[in-house]
């Protein structure tokens, strides 16, 4: 049996470094992996999704509705549109950083403020943490993935990668540290 | 073995290096954009950006007959522009391995529709190969050469989204040696005249026959026993489903090699089980092919020949796997559509287009200005394919002349697509003298397909120097007069007005070139860092004039409109043009 990992987003993000970390580290699990990066027009503030796949032997690259075991988003209304994909029983971890779409901006649609209290209800397991909050307490956005990507080795159990080690091969030499903190941080919310 | 993870397109790339390919060109497309960006990274192969599909198939057929092994590149929709010398070489073959790829954009994830090319296969007489992940579409790309120039026969090599975008463990082989087959004249197989074509109409039917042969006994084509109670034909991406949801309960025939199919092998597979599933994306291209053989099976009565399939799909429709309820929350996640950047020089000309709506009706095409089609531009009527953007416009203004309709048509297309079709189109226009506005919004790149050179670059995909081709010059020789030509900054809202104005004014033909690079062009946006716009909150009256343009790094809070995100605004100044209380200025200049 595959496990299913969905990261969600929005454009620029940061979402296909992560992945590529992880398909890295599980790889050096020995794991079989298959992984789906749907760009299409994700650069221009769209949803971006990547779907990773791992086990013993993967055939489809892609996830369905309800068979992700767990969703890792970085917004929080992608968290709620990525929801119907999580599997009974799954986890959910999300951001709870905010970005307005173009419909929420010019009022043609409301952004649900209470997506996170709603989705906590529903949700057994559900994880909120601030890694945005983190990033930029670090002083960098862009390590908000790699804290999330701490969280999610924590709650997989992938400990027998050394994640910090990894980074090395995909982050310039002058962030590294940062991104090893970030990642720190993130093993550290859940 | 050294094993990496690769995406379809990206091991597509190493096996045609594996290979000695030393040829390859492309025009960018979603899915197929990576292939040729990973090609031109490897030293012992010339790659080249062609101006369309068609050009780059040409220049791959000249380079293949010449005698190096070389690959044309494109998504499906550039095939139907590529089709002519496809079908053409479909009768000379080739001297050294010519291999076609066509990426298919089942789900129409970045496309105008789902066109399934396997068609084209039967259609130009060629070859057609399938794999159905990263490690096949290495492997079978190999595989597409030796092909090729054994039956001396073109090879189309059909992948989908799912597979160019997805990632899988690769087994990496050595980079082969550049073949190069010396050139033999013959002009007799190379000059498709009638009398020569007739001929290699026969030779093509015969060296079908002897692929069907081969394609019986090919490793592409294979059988994987399980029980005999049910029997999978399948093929492309369809094969992964098949395995997820029957795993190794059912017997499968998966086809790797599928033009010609080999009749002889599905005959047997199909005569060997009780009951046949045709499990394939698309159109039914080889349930076809089973019926015609006399077998009865499930297929597209079953399964949707629209969208993308996936396994659940798959499971839902053959095997009775339906899905209990998950999770669900009572709201709904606010859409998120793609929109132009903050900063994007098109802003500028869509807000213009939409001030000058009872005068002017535009037809679209293909690119980042698609996105102008939504609210709150609304900017054209119609958008089909690269280049319809400006030869649509003259029978469209005949249309509504006849019908007394005063508004004067205005088309647009972009850099790339000028160069890719619309050039052609453009001089129709002006050879037709028709009444009609012509816009070229020139941002210098391929920007909706991630940012590639084209003719108006001065470097190629390679980073060699070359010769830019300069838009305004070529229309200059076109005869279009200087009083019928602007050049104008599109984010200049007086300079686009008085442009249109003039455009309006005069009967026959009118060319607007909008200019200002993408902000995206990583040059730009290093020029652009550190600068943006900010809002005196003490100035602004909450009018929301400025929101009108719809830029992504502003938002109206409390009645005020305030630059939410400064980090991408880039100081275009547009918001500060559609202010009427001075309240915006620019930072850090
Ligand atoms: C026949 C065909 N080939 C390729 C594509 C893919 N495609 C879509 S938009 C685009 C490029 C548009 O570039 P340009 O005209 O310069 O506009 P920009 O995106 O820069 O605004 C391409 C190549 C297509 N839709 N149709």
């Amino acid at each position: 049996m595959a496990t299913n990992i969905l990261l969600v987003g929005v454009g620029g993000q940061g979402i296909i470094l992560m992945s590529k970390v992880l398909a890295a580290g599980l790889a050096q699990m020995g794991y079989d992996i298959k992984m789906s990066e749907i760009h299409g027009m994700s650069q221009r503030g769209g949803t971006v999704t990547t779907q990773i796949r791992y086990g013993d032997k993967v055939y489809a690259p892609g996830i369905g509705e309800q068979e992700a075991d767990c969703i890792v988003s970085f917004e929080k209304v992608e968290a709620l549109r990525a929801l119907p994909f999580l599997k009974k029983g799954g986890t959910m971890i999300t951001d709870k950083h905010e970005i307005y779409s173009m419909p929420v901006l010019t009022g043609k649609a409301e952004y649900p403020g209470n997506a996170l209290e709603l989705m906590a209800e529903a949700v057994e397991n559900l994880h909120i943490i601030p890694a945005m909050d983190k990033a930029l307490e670090l002083g960098n956005v862009r390590v908000q993935n790699i804290c999330l990507l701490g969280a999610l080795v924590k709650v997989l159990k992938l400990d027998a990668v050394d994640w910090k080690g990894l980074l090395a091969d995909y982050v310039p030499e002058k962030a590294l540290d940062l991104n090893k903190q970030a990642f720190a941080a993130g093993y550290a919310m859940i | 073995m050294v094993k990496e993870i690769m995406s379809g397109n990206e091991a597509i790339a190493r096996g045609a290096w594996e290979a000695g390919c030393s040829f390859a060109a492309a025009y960018p497309g979603t899915p197929s954009t990576e292939i040729l960006e990973n090609l031109a990274e490897i030293r012992e192969i010339s790659a080249r950006w062609a101006n369309n599909e068609k050009t780059a198939l040409e220049m791959a057929i000249g380079a293949a007959i010449g005698g190096l092994r070389s690959l044309a590149a494109m998504k499906h929709v550039g095939l139907n522009v590529a089709a002519d010398p496809l079908c053409a070489v479909g009768y000379t073959g080739v001297n050294a391995g010519l291999v076609v790829v066509t990426a298919d954009d089942p789900g129409c994830h970045s496309s105008q529709n789902e066109q399934d090319n396997r068609f084209y296969a039967l259609l130009a007489k060629v070859a057609l190969v399938e794999p159905s992940d990263s490690q096949e579409c290495k492997d079978y790309i190999k595989e597409a050469f030796a092909i090729s120039e054994r039956f001396d026969i073109p090879v189309l090599f059909r992948v989908t989204t799912r597979i160019c975008h997805s990632k899988g463990l690769v087994e990496l082989e050595q980079p082969g040696e550049t073949v190069v087959k010396p050139y033999q004249q013959n002009r007799s197989k190379y000059c498709m005249l009638p009398a020569n074509a007739r001929v290699r109409h026969v030779v093509r039917e015969e060296s079908l026959a002897e692929l069907e042969e081969y394609a019986n006994t090919s490793s592409l084509n294979r059988i994987e026993w399980g029980s005999r109670k049910l029997g999978i034909v399948t093929s492309g991406i369809s094969y992964q489903y098949a395995k997820e949801v029957f795993g190794n309960s059912a017997s499968i025939l998966k086809l790797g090699l599928t033009n010609p199919l080999p009749r002889t092998l599905i005959k047997e597979f199909c005569g060997a089980v009780d009951e046949i599933y045709v499990i394939e994306e698309g159109e039914p291209f080889i349930e076809n092919a089973v019926k015609a053989l006399g077998f009865s099976c499930t297929g597209k009565d079953k399964i949707p020949i629209t969208g993308e399939l996936n396994a659940s799909i798959v499971g839902a429709a053959l095997a009775g796997k339906n899905p209990q309820a998950g999770y669900s929350v009572e709201v709904q996640a606010p859409p998120r559509p793609p929109v132009l950047c903050a900063g994007c020089p098109h802003r500028g000309f869509f807000w213009s287009l939409k001030k000058n709506k009872k005068r002017i009706v535009a037809m679209g095409d293909i690119g980042c200005y698609s996105l102008g089609v939504g609210e709150p531009f609304a900017g054209f009527e119609t958008n089909l394919c690269m280049g319809a953007g400006i030869s649509g416009t003259i029978g469209f203004a005949k249309a509504l002349e006849k019908q007394g309709d005063p508004r004067k048509v205005l088309g647009m297309v972009g850099d790339s697509t000028f160069f890719h079709s619309g050039i052609t189109s453009l001089i129709d226009v002006i050879h037709a003298d028709a009444n009609v506005i012509a816009c070229i919004l020139d941002n210098s790149i391929t920007a909706m397909t991630g940012h590639q050179v084209n003719a108006g670059s001065d470097r190629d995909v390679q980073g060699n120097e070359v010769p830019a081709i300069d838009v305004v010059a070529l229309i200059r020789g076109l005869g279009v007069p200087e009083d019928r030509l602007r050049v104008v900054d599109p984010l200049d809202l007086k300079a686009m007005q008085q442009a249109l104005d003039a455009a309006v004014a005069v009967k026959g033909p009118f060319v607007i070139i909008t200019k200002r690079p993408c902000v995206l062009i990583k040059e730009v946006a290093r020029a652009n860092a550190g600068r943006y716009c900010q809002v005196d909150p003490d100035k602004c009256v909450g009018c929301r004039a400025c929101t009108l343009i719809a830029c992504p790094a502003m938002a109206f809070k409390d009645n005020k409109s305030i630059i939410a995100d400064p980090a991408s605004c880039t100081a275009c100044g547009l918001c500060m043009q559609m202010c009427k209380f001075d309240a915006i200025s620019k930072v850090g200049e």
